[in-house]
């Protein structure tokens, strides 16, 4: 797979932001690219600021500092019009996957299309099935609620809602986390086959080392507020930045493994 | 944005169809209308060829619309044929391609009228069964009370302390100034049509009686209802929501006896405290509306006060509160433990707690009354 280059169109420009709450400084300072097309994965120490920074670039957390344009519109200075514009375009996992608790997984299927665009009840059901086998599931996940569905299938319902109105970008918030292996496993491979047939942009924060092999064509690493690397997993392998050898060559990382084996 | 999406020529029984421009979500809807109208073309044709050349962008909504377009024709028994999709294009048509081809399922809609009926027959069903919950949880209160009763060590007093803080002091400054105001409103409306029989002083042992027995106890078990009924509910709630309830349980702790113990007592000694302050509040604002108002002065009004009233009056609002108090604190908490898993059951619970609390005290304020008539008080 292509990996990152300066000459790709360049979908989210993050440059010289600062993030805080209070005294307390979260990011600063960031500079970060993300290109058309690739899967990034977005790592860091557990509170380093990963979610932060995703929920500040989708507007829902204020910044101190700093520029962030998506498809090159300044999200600050935009209008409201062409800022929904911009968010009619993406769409986002949450960690819980968020999913309206009140609401059956068709009606969260359809909520946003329906608020969006004016189509038949019968086209809404079949692309709800659509998107619902997409994802792995099948209509017998239809009408039930949220609350009866296991943490992998709220997961892949959760997906299959960000992807409802075909979005170019879809933000991932640690979409593997809570997931036993296989099933993490299984979710990689589904978003990466999702990313290959939709030709979506992918940004997940993750802790996942396997999902950062398997899936992510460029890693971007967050450490004390500022990101300190981005590149590809090989770059991440040769770095000697010791946050980056601890992270990539611990016990716990395949890297890690393979050097074990070999002494 | 619409325009033309789906062109068909027919030569004798084939059929060439040849899509053009975005078929994407913002074109959907035009789209479905130009693939139904194509599906409805007499029945003669046997060959479909649909050509997607001219077809530059395709999202999962186009995708499917193709999809349903060959299916369709399939359906009818003709040959059809897709050709010239862009080569990107192919992996989502795969994709799509593999949605199992029985009926996608519609909402199911039953019968209204038996719906209906059976919606009455279910809320008679959810009556009985929330008397049965409402007698399991006095049970089951019961039961913790004794188990505190033999190990006064094992009762949560910080906690009934806490929520005696929440239910109790905070409640204070409102619940004063409502039973104020009732009082006042009372002597008002009493010296207001009095006036008329030339009885403006028994005003006084209207404001004394009603207050002491009824008005006093129902406003504040009313207003502590609607204020620390809901919040017990919501609270319970939200923790049986985030599965909390069952953490406690599987430490070996009885939620009983940890969360819903410590408030009904602190309800159960709230109650009577906020009952005597809003009655002798209710007592003072009808006092000074006599006065001013009325013009009847302090002086007067205590003596003939303390000829119309006796301690019994008082007793009466007195005994009824805790037990209003008891009502409350386990409809809330019956309620509470009945929220499920969506943010709506919460809701829904939460409104069920107050206006069965509320219900509930002003029955249990007939009964009381009939008892009291009989026994003479």
């Amino acid at each position: 797979m292509a990996k990152g280059n300066g000459s790709r169109e360049t979908v989210i420009e993050v440059r010289g932001l600062a993030v805080g709450f209070g005294e307390h400084v979260v990011l600063d300072q960031i500079d970060l690219d993300v290109y058309r097309g690739e899967i990034l994965g977005f790592v860091g120490g557990s509170g380093a600021g990963k979610s932060v920074l995703m929920r500040t670039i989708i507007g829902l957390l204020h910044k101190r500092a700093g520029t962030i344009k998506v498809f090159g519109v300044d999200l600050a200075a935009a209008s409201d019009a062409a800022r929904h514009a911009v968010e009619r375009r993406w769409g986002v996992l949450f960690q819980q996957g968020a999913l309206f608790s009140s609401l059956t997984v068709r009606e969260n299927l359809q909520f946003p299309i329906r608020e969006y665009l004016k189509l038949s009840q019968q086209l809404l059901d079949e692309l709800s099935v659509a998107k619902l086998e997409m994802v792995g599931l099948d209509a017998s996940a239809l009408d039930k609620f949220p609350s009866e569905l296991s943490g992998g299938m709220t997961k892949r319902v959760a997906l299959a809602r960000a992807l409802a109105l075909d979005p170019e970008i879809v933000f991932l918030d640690e979409p593997t986390s809570g997931l036993d292996p296989i099933g993490a496993g299984d979710f990689d491979a589904l978003i990466a086959t999702l990313q290959r047939t939709l030709g979506l942009t992918v940004f997940m924060v993750t802790h996942d080392l396997d999902s950062l092999h398997t899936v992510c064509d460029r890693i971007a690493v967050l450490v004390d507020g500022k990101v300190i690397a981005a590149g590809t997993m090989d770059t991440m392998l040769a770095s000697t930045h010791p946050w980056l050898r601890a992270y990539f060559h611990g016990t716990r990382s395949r890297a890690g493994h393979l050097e074990a084996m070999n002494v | 944005m619409n325009g033309v999406l789906l062109q068909g020529t027919a030569e004798g029984e084939r059929l060439r169809l040849a899509g053009t421009g975005a078929w994407v979500a913002e074109n959907a809807r035009s789209l479905e209308a130009q693939v139904n109208a194509a599906t409805w073309r007499d029945a003669a044709i046997k060959r479909v060829v649909i050509d997607m050349g001219q077809v530059d962008r395709l999202d999962t909504f186009g995708a499917w619309l193709l999809e349903r377009l060959t299916r369709s024709f399939s359906a009818r028994g003709c040959e059809t044929a897709v050709t010239g999709l862009k080569e990107d294009f192919h992996a989502l048509m795969d994709e799509v391609h593999g949605v199992p081809p029985e009926r996608v399922p519609g909402q199911r809609r039953g019968n209204s009228l038996i719906d209906s009926i059976a919606s009455i027959g279910e809320s008679i069903a959810a009556v009985g069964g929330s008397l049965g919950a409402f007698v399991n949880m006095l049970g089951a209160l019961i039961v913790a009370f004794a188990r505190v009763l033999t190990h006064p060590r094992r009762f949560r007093f910080t906690s009934m302390v806490h929520q005696l803080d929440n239910v109790g002091w905070r409640a204070v400054p409102i619940i004063l100034l409502i039973t104020f105001l009732i009082g006042a409103i009372i002597a008002q409306q009493g010296i207001f049509h009095f006036r008329k029989f030339g009885a403006d002083i028994y005003v006084v042992d209207m404001v004394g009686i009603l207050v002491l027995r009824e008005i006093g106890v129902l406003i504040v078990t009313i207003m502590v209802a609607g204020r620390s009924g809901s919040a017990y509910t919501a609270e319970l709630g939200s923790m049986k929501m985030r599965e909390e309830i069952d953490a406690l349980q599987t430490m070996g702790f009885d939620p009983t006896e940890v969360l819903i113990l410590p408030r009904v007592v602190a309800l159960i000694i709230g109650v009577p405290i906020l009952t005597f302050l809003g009655s002798m509040a209710a007592l003072y604002g009808g006092g000074l509306v006599c006065w001013f108002y009325g013009g009847i002065s302090p002086d007067i009004f205590l003596q003939r006060l303390k000829e119309a009233i006796d301690l019994s009056t008082f007793e009466v609002g007195m005994i009824k509160a805790p037990f209003m108090a008891m009502v409350i604190g386990v409809v809330a908490c019956v309620e509470g433990m009945a929220v499920k898993g969506s943010s709506e059951s919460l809701g829904l619970q939460t409104t069920a707690s107050v206006v069965e609390s509320i219900f509930l005290v002003i029955v249990l304020d007939g009964f009381f009354a009939i008892f009291f008539a009989s026994i003479g008080m």
